[in-house]
């Protein structure tokens, strides 16, 4: 039986804390016990969310980025948000490889990576205000065992 | 992350360990570029055994190398990446552009192999 587990994480806006997101989702994720390629997806879409607010959220400046994870059953609710200039166009902004900053020889491939590794993405953004994005996945090493034990009891 | 450079042959081989994030990005780009420019070569081969986690910031970072390698007539070989990694590479679509092979022994073979058959025709 899994019991429901919440935790929020607060960092400025600094490149340095990029790993330090990815590692603590990685280890608030562990307690459902997911396969390596699971906490791999994880880390990696923490990474493309806390990137994405330092350098467009925040671009210059230094900010505050709030991370909240959430655990169920057999899923993760990762929200990160920060209170930077915010996305325009929010569509335009998930498009594979369009990026506002080709300057930077960004790649443009932030939310297509989110997308993939995780289940479901959902981007909020007001202008001037910041940007929240919200990323679940179900962990199917779980919904496997399950399934593998009750056909053994059949 | 820990950057090693060696020249064979007209190729640079350059072993990246660590992460690959934005954090390091500017570091790898520093690197890669300071040797490209010093050093009499032409392809670029990137060590990856020992890369444990890259996210979008590399795949930036390695196709802004494969523009300045391809653009002087080079290629880029990845070698031995990890499951991560190649995952991040395939969802970029950088496997195009990019070969990717299991050891730096291989990656330096191939490049040769290009080599002399550009040299026979």
């Amino acid at each position: 039986m899994r019991n429901r587990n919440y935790m929020i994480l607060e960092i400025p806006s600094r490149s340095q804390n990029e790993a330090f997101a990815r590692v603590v989702a990685a280890a608030f994720a562990s307690q459902l016990d997911p396969t390596i390629e699971e906490i791999a997806d994880i880390k990696t879409a923490v990474s493309e969310a806390v990137t994405n607010s330092i350098i467009h959220g925040y671009e210059n400046s230094e900010g505050i980025i709030v991370m909240k994870c959430s655990l169920s059953e057999n899923e993760i609710v990762i929200e990160v948000s920060d209170e930077g200039k915010g996305i325009e166009d929010v569509k335009q902004a998930r498009q594979p490889l369009y990026t506002s900053k080709p300057e930077l020889e960004r790649s443009g491939m932030g939310f297509t990576v989110m997308e993939t590794f995780m289940d479901e993405v959902e981007v909020y953004s007001d202008t001037n205000k910041g940007t929240t994005v919200i990323m679940r996945k179900k962990f199917t090493s779980l919904t496997g065992e399950q399934g593998e034990e009750s056909n053994e009891g059949e | 992350m820990e950057l090693k450079a060696k020249v064979s042959d007209g190729v640079l081989i350059c072993t990246v360990a660590g992460e690959l994030d934005h954090h390091t990005a500017e570091e790898f780009k520093t690197f890669v570029d300071y040797n490209l420019q010093n050093n009499p070569v032409k392809h670029l081969v990137l060590d990856l055994s020992r890369l444990s986690f890259m996210d979008s910031s590399g795949i930036g970072a390695v196709i802004g190398r494969y523009k300045r390698v391809s653009s002087a007539g080079g290629r880029v070989v990845v070698v031995n990446e990890s499951k991560q990694v190649s995952r991040v590479f395939k969802v970029s679509g950088i496997y195009e552009i990019i070969s990717s092979c299991g050891s730096i022994r291989q990656a330096l073979n191939k490049l040769q192999k290009r080599h002399d058959t550009f040299l026979k025709e």
